[in-house]
C-alpha cells in the first residue's frame, strides 16, 4: 500500500462507511423490535456497500479492512462509538447520516457518492423519525434520547475538519448540518448541548488515526477471522 | 483495370458491411440472453425489466464485455447476476466474457419497466411510484406531548414537500389505506407495509 492511498480522502469516507457498518451489524439478534433489527442491517448493507466500492478503487479491498491496524484507520470517532442502547445507536445515526447526506450532495463528481446519497435520505429519515419518537415519547425514551445526544456531541465537532482532496465547502457544511440537526432536536423537545463539539485530546482526531479507547476491540473482532484464516472463503 | 478496383473496393465494402451487420446481430441476441437472467431476489423479473442491464459490447477475439448497475450500493445480488450472465453466454458460445459493475449514471426505480412494475404487483410486491420527492416522510404515532398528536411532527419538512405523493395501493386487494410498518424490509430495495383494509402486511418496492 503506498502513503498516497493512506493520503486518499476516499479512504476516510470508506473507513467511515465500514466502521459505523460494523457497529450497526452488532446489533443482529438484540434490536428491540424485529422491524428495527432488519432495518438496521439493511443500513448496515448500505454502508458496507460503500465502502467496498471506494476500497476497489484504491486497492484490494480486503487488504484494506482486515490488514490495517487501527492507526491506519482514517474513520470518525463518531463512528466507532459503542452501539450503547438503541437511543444511542440512533442519535449516532442522526448525527452520521445528516452529515453524510449533505457531503454526498456535494460530491457530484465521484459517482458512489451520487449513487449512494439516494440510500442515505432513507437512513437519515429513518434516524430523524426514531430520534423524534424517542425525545417526544416517555420520560424514560426522553431521558436517554438526552444521554445519548450529550454523550456523543462530542464527537460532531470532527465530521467538519476538511479532509484534503474534495471540493467540498466544509463551513457550508458546518452550517447546515447544525441547521438540520437542532430544528430536529427541537423538534423532538432535546436540548442542544452547549458544551464544545470536541473532547479532550482525543476526540477530534479520528482522521488521523487516534482513536477512543473502544475502537481497538472492535476492529480485533472485526479483523480476527479474516487474520486466523486468510482468504478463507464459504 | 479502374473497373476492377472499383469492384473490387464494393465488394470489400459490402464484406465489411455484412460482417458488422452480422456483428449487431449478434450482440443483440446476447443481449437479449443476458437480460432475460432472472434476478436472484426476485425470480419473476428479469435483469433487464429491472433496468440493471446496462450494456452489451464486443471486447475482442470473440469476447464480449456486459455492464450491470447495482440497485442498491451494497445490494449482495449483484454478485450471483453477474455469475448468471457469465454462465448463460458461455452457454451460448461466447469464449471470454467480462462483466463489469458501473455506477454511473446510478440505479433509479424509474428504470424498473412497465412489465417488470406489472409483475412485481402481481408477484405481491408494490412496484415503486415515479421518483422525484424522494422518501415520504411519515408520522410515528402518539407522543409524549399531551394533545398534539402525531400530526404536529408532520412540522417544516411536511409543509414543504409539495403536492401529496400518490398512495401505495395495497398488491392484494387494491385498497389505498396502508400503513409503513418498517422503511427497510426483507432486501435495502423494500419497506414492509400494512393494508388497513384486508390486513396483509406486503412488501413495497420504495422509490430510490
Amino acid at each position: 500500500m503506498t502513503s498516497t492511498v493512506a493520503d486518499r480522502p476516499e479512504l476516510a469516507l470508506a473507513d467511515d462507511a465500514l466502521i459505523l457498518s460494523h457497529r450497526l451489524g452488532q446489533w443482529a439478534g438484540h434490536a428491540p423490535v424485529l422491524e428495527e433489527e432488519v432495518a438496521l442491517a439493511n443500513i448496515a448493507l448500505d454502508l458496507l456497500g460503500q465502502a467496498r466500492a471506494l476500497y476497489s478503487e484504491l486497492g484490494d479491498e480486503d487488504e484494506l479492512a482486515y490488514l490495517r491496524e487501527e492507526r491506519a484507520f482514517r474513520n470518525c470517532q463518531l463512528v466507532e462509538q459503542p452501539n450503547g442502547d438503541f437511543a444511542v445507536t440512533l442519535v449516532r445515526q442522526l448525527f452520521f447520516s445528516s452529515w453524510q447526506e449533505l457531503l454526498y450532495g456535494q460530491l457530484t463528481s465521484m459517482p458512489l457518492a451520487v449513487k449512494a446519497v439516494k440510500e442515505v435520505v432513507y437512513h437519515r429519515d429513518h434516524a430523524e423519525q426514531w430520534t423524534l419518537r424517542l425525545g417526544d415519547g416517555t420520560d424514560e425514551s426522553h431521558r436517554r434520547a438526552q444521554h445519548a445526544v450529550d454523550t456523543l456531541w462530542r464527537y460532531t465537532g470532527e465530521l467538519f475538519q476538511p479532509l484534503p482532496g474534495l471540493d467540498v465547502c466544509w463551513d457550508a457544511m458546518r452550517s447546515g448540518w447544525e441547521k438540520r440537526v437542532t430544528g430536529i432536536l427541537d423538534r423532538a423537545t432535546l436540548t442542544v448541548p452547549d458544551g464544545p463539539q470536541h473532547g479532550g485530546w482525543a476526540a477530534g482526531a479520528g482522521r488521523q488515526g487516534l482513536h477512543t479507547e473502544p475502537f481497538g476491540p472492535m476492529l480485533a473482532e472485526m479483523q480476527h477471522l479474516h487474520r486466523s484464516h486468510p482468504g478463507a472463503a464459504w | 483495370m479502374a473497373e476492377t478496383r472499383t469492384q473490387q473496393a464494393q465488394q470489400a465494402q459490402q464484406a465489411e458491411q455484412a460482417q458488422r451487420t452480422q456483428q449487431a446481430e449478434r450482440l443483440g441476441r446476447l443481449r437479449e440472453l443476458a437480460g432475460a437472467v432472472p434476478d436472484p431476489e426476485l425470480p419473476f423479473v428479469s435483469l433487464a425489466e429491472l433496468g440493471v442491464l446496462r450494456d452489451v459490447r464486443e471486447a475482442g477475439e470473440g469476447g464480449v464485455e456486459v455492464e450491470l448497475t447495482p440497485t442498491y450500493t451494497g445490494c449482495p445480488a449483484i454478485e450471483s447476476m453477474a455469475t448468471d450472465v457469465e454462465r448463460v453466454l458461455r452457454e451460448h458460445g461466447v469464449p471470454h466474457v467480462t462483466v463489469r459493475t458501473v455506477l454511473t449514471p446510478p440505479w433509479s426505480t424509474d428504470d424498473i419497466s412497465a412489465e417488470g412494475s406489472r409483475k412485481l404487483a402481481e408477484a405481491g410486491i408494490a412496484p415503486p411510484r415515479a421518483t422525484g420527492t424522494g422518501p415520504v416522510t411519515v408520522g410515528l404515532g402518539p407522543t409524549r406531548t399531551a394533545g398534539d398528536g402525531p400530526e404536529a411532527h408532520a412540522g417544516p419538512a411536511a409543509e414543504t414537500a409539495g403536492p401529496e405523493p400518490e398512495p401505495v395501493r395495497c398488491p392484494l386487494c387494491g385498497s389505498a389505506a396502508t400503513t409503513l410498518l418498517s422503511r427497510f424490509s426483507s432486501t435495502a430495495c423494500k419497506a414492509l407495509r400494512r393494508c388497513e383494509s384486508c390486513r396483509e402486511p406486503f412488501d413495497h418496492f420504495k422509490e430510490l
